[in-house]
């Protein structure tokens, strides 16, 4: 299986996640507010913060907004590092009302099923044809509803990246192109990447999503085959950058044991 | 005690038998993933109440506790699970298969859990959001209803007001009168505590009024909306109390490992719940060993503000 595996991994260099960390590191650019989320974002924002990106400010649902990484690995947004030298600590609504507002140029969310048209699914899930309920929206709706740009990350198969959600907690381009305006969402909001195991996808102008870059070692024929319905290739795809020497010394840093980033 | 602010203080056993009868609507877990009141919530299901409504954004693992405890007919949250390993098993076997009982979910989201509180917080039947506009949350959940804006032609949802009958909260200290400190990440606590018919504050630590006094600006729950107060140390326990206690990490992923199977969960409520008096025997099973890592390693005070004139 080696073909589905980054190069680097296989040279014991890197491992997959560290890539998707880096990859989602660099959709945070410099003076942006960030919605950060949990596990793999939060290491992101970390790398953002101490390579190209310093002048970013992360806020969290729980009411922290952070000018700085928290100086230790984070289980959830809540842990006690997380709010030591936080720049902020407030309630949920203050941080919500940033959202609301247009302000928050970028959000990180995780999900169990994206589909072509970035609508997400955190709510049933469907394990060999059995329904399962799964914990629901948290604050995902509230950030692909309200964040300008959002950024799913996800373990690309065909259970995960299908044609059509059975359930949309939260909604990216619904239908495809002009259906958020029909539905009154905020004009500047939607989905913008999405970040898996094998590459990175992003949209069209039809609002559905494309193949835009392969990580190293993944071929174009592996994506497709472990998608859920005939994904579109950009004419000019390209190599997932790989995680770059600064990039994976904040990684190992801020999770020394790889308990987020060890697969 | 100041003159005429009579004590509120009693235990947690009285607290949960005077003011959360079965059937009431419960908010818990208002700080998100900190100060989630463990101890109340398992003296709830010692008390064997039943038919209540949770409420609250997310609640980690208590809720799921609650659910397989059969404590609960009606969860109304944005997200039910354990937030550092993922699902709640008690919450699927419930609502899959019923087990112990069927519940029902009403699936919000944590801006529109906020703003139902934030709603009867201040007094109106509803607040106004875009979240949840094309979603299916918006379409399943019959306190979410899409609206034309009166002042432009703008779509939006109006998120019902919510009213608890009870709201408990865990809080770093409060005075006996029940004046409230919390510091860190607030949630919906303090709407939460407006919203609510009743209020039942959990401290860390009780201390004197002059204490709660000094810094006005931290008091976050007036006295007068409190109807009980206890004093229950690592009443939150796992989850966090900042400046007290760190996250249990491990504590939540021996849940997560432990209650996959219903039998698993019948022997851990055993043992953490019905077999466990008090939060002192809670306590002495965990062992010092298990608190002592927890403990504040490096306490980092804040600079004092001067409220002199």
């Amino acid at each position: 299986m080696t073909t589905r595996t980054p190069s680097g991994t296989a040279t014991g260099r890197f491992s997959r996640s560290e890539l998707m960390v880096a990859a989602a590191a660099r959709e945070i650019h410099d003076g942006e507010l960030v919605f950060v989320g949990m596990r793999l974002p939060m290491i992101a924002f970390g790398v953002a913060k101490r390579t190209h990106a310093p002048g970013a400010t992360g806020l969290f649902e729980n009411g922290v907004i952070r000018d700085t990484p928290a100086p230790e690995l984070l289980y959830t947004m809540g842990d006690p590092p997380n709010l030591l030298k936080a720049s902020y600590c407030g309630d949920m609504l203050s941080v919500m009302s940033l959202l609301q507002q247009g302000r928050v140029n970028v959000g990180f969310l995780g999900a169990a099923e994206v589909d072509r048209f970035g609508n997400l699914n955190t709510t049933w899930g469907n394990r060999n044809g059995q329904q399962v309920r799964l914990p629901g929206s948290g604050g995902a709706c509230d950030i692909a509803s309200l964040s300008q740009r959002t950024v799913v990350l996800l373990e690309h198969n065909r259970q995960r990246l299908v044609s059509r959600v059975g359930h949309i907690t939260s909604p990216g381009n619904g239908t495809g192109y002009g259906w958020r305006r029909e539905q009154g969402l905020p004009l500047r909001s939607g989905p913008a990447a999405i970040i898996t195991t094998m590459g990175v996808l992003r949209y069209g102008e039809d609002g559905e999503a494309y193949l835009a870059s392969v990580h190293p070692g993944v071929s174009v024929e592996d994506v497709l085959s472990n998608t859920g319905w005939t994904l579109r290739v950009a004419d000019d795809l390209d190599a997932t950058p790989e995680p770059d020497a600064a990039e994976l010394a904040v990684i190992r840093e801020i999770d020394p044991d790889h308990y987020w980033t060890k697969s | 005690m100041k003159p005429g602010a009579a004590s509120k203080l009693v235990s947690m056993q009285r607290a949960i038998d005077e003011h959360v009868p079965s059937g009431s609507m419960v908010t818990m877990g208002a700080q998100l993933e900190q100060m989630i009141p463990f101890a109340a919530g398992h003296e709830i299901i010692r008390q064997g109440r039943l038919d209540l409504t949770l409420v609250g954004p997310i609640s980690d693992i208590l809720f799921d506790q609650m659910i397989g405890a059969g404590c609960v007919s009606r969860v109304m949250a944005a997200w039910v699970g354990n937030a550092s390993a993922g699902m709640g098993y008690c919450f699927r076997r419930a609502v899959e298969m019923s087990i112990p009982r069927a519940i029902e979910t009403v699936d919000h989201t944590n801006l529109t859990l906020a703003l139902a509180l934030h709603a009867a917080a201040m007094g109106v039947p509803f607040m106004p959001t875009y979240t949840t506009l094309g979603s299916d949350l918006l379409k399943r959940n019959g306190n979410l209803r899409e609206f034309s804006s009166p002042v432009n032609e703008e779509r939006l949802v109006a998120v019902r007001a919510l009213r608890p009958d009870v709201a408990i909260l865990h809080v770093q200290r409060a005075d006996a009168a029940g004046n409230a400190q919390l510091w860190g990440n607030l949630g919906v606590a303090i709407d939460a505590a407006r919203a609510s018919r009743k209020v039942i504050v959990v401290a860390e630590e009780i201390v004197a009024p002059e204490v709660i006094a000094s810094d006005p600006n931290r008091t976050l729950i007036p006295g007068f909306l409190v109807a009980a107060v206890v004093h229950e140390p690592w009443g939150a326990h796992p989850s966090p109390v900042q400046g007290y206690y760190g996250r249990d990490h491990a504590f939540f992923h021996e849940y997560h490992d432990q209650t996959r199977e219903l039998d698993g969960f019948e022997r851990w409520i055993k043992r953490w719940v019905a077999e466990v008096s008090s939060r002192d025997s809670y306590f002495k099973q965990l062992g010092d060993s298990r608190a002592d890592n927890l403990r504040v390693r490096e306490h980092a005070l804040s600079v004092p503000v001067d409220f002199g004139f």
